[in-house]
């Protein structure tokens, strides 16, 4: 990892990573939705609904591993002082925060015909929300800090803190028995989902995966340009 | 109650989100690059 600590190195690799994932990313996603609209069958209890998760699912992995991402590059920033860790950080959280609330909206859809409400203060639906809020918190903090000319070393710790959310959110389906189903797909213990249904969902979860890896990477690149302006132009005053 | 309205708003508002994130990133990315570069040219 640390070799790729020069922004110059870093550069040379994301400037053809944005275009392949993006690639990658649209394929993905137009298989799946193509299988997940088109081909799978409707479900015997939810009928045509099921569709929805082959993108409320991806959305959830996306707004979980982007607060692991930015707990890791936490750590990364203040144990090893990585110089891409704080602008890493910054990246990921819009993009976290758009899969957090997509989560949450297109739940929300898929509950009322469902459940019959759009809304109940269950413990994943609730946990959920409280990462949406983390998110903003932590994109007002970091652009607070910039402004300052500060390290972000409070957002790093803000965003170690905010990672004791993610195990809360995997759980709460077990801990409040309430109205979101359990875990229906385990790495250990595979799925419950019948498999002529569940063939789109690896489609769709890696090309929002892929989609949301380029977005990351564009807005690094944004970031790194940004400071290197404002050091030429520190440096131009300064003359 | 029709479900392939459920199933339409979601999958529109899913595409809204994943291109309005990809072109703001994008756009971001492409201005701060312009930025940068038009400040390295000498005046």
């Amino acid at each position: 990892m640390h070799g790729y600590a020069n922004p110059a190195r870093f550069l040379k690799l994301a400037r053809p990573a944005t275009a392949w994932l993006l690639c990658v990313g649209a394929l993905s996603l137009l298989a799946g939705v193509y299988g997940g609209l088109a081909v799978t069958p409707p479900d015997y209890l939810q009928g045509e609904t099921v569709r929805i998760l082959y993108i409320h699912v991806p959305a959830a992995w996306l707004g979980m591993a982007g607060w692991a991402s930015i707990a890791a590059a936490s750590i990364s920033q203040l144990v090893w002082r990585h110089p891409l860790a704080a602008v890493a950080g910054r990246a990921v959280a819009p993009a976290g925060a758009t899969f957090a609330a997509l989560c949450l909206a297109t739940g929300s859809i898929w509950g009322r015909p469902t459940w019959g409400t759009w809304w109940e203060w269950d413990g994943r639906l609730t946990s959920m929300l409280i990462l949406l809020f983390l998110y903003l918190g932590y994109i007002a903090l970091t652009s607070a800090e910039r402004e300052r000319g500060g390290e972000g070393r409070m957002a790093a710790l803000f965003g170690l803190v905010g990672a004791a959310n993610l195990p809360i959110i995997h759980y709460s389906v077990l801990w409040w028995r309430t109205l979101h189903q359990g875990q229906s797909i385990s790495i250990t213990q595979g799925s419950t989902i019948a498999p002529e249904l569940l063939w789109p969902l690896p489609l769709t979860m890696i090309g929002f995966t892929a989609i949301f890896a380029a977005a990351v990477l564009m807005l690094m690149r944004a970031d790194l340009a940004r400071t290197k302006l404002e050091a030429r132009l520190r440096r131009s005053a300064a003359e | 109650m029709n479900q392939w309205a459920f199933v339409t708003a979601a999958y529109g508002l899913a595409a809204l989100a994943t291109v309005g994130l990809v072109a703001w990133a994008w756009l971001s990315m492409r201005n701060a690059e312009a930025d940068a570069e038009a400040a390295k040219r000498p005046r």
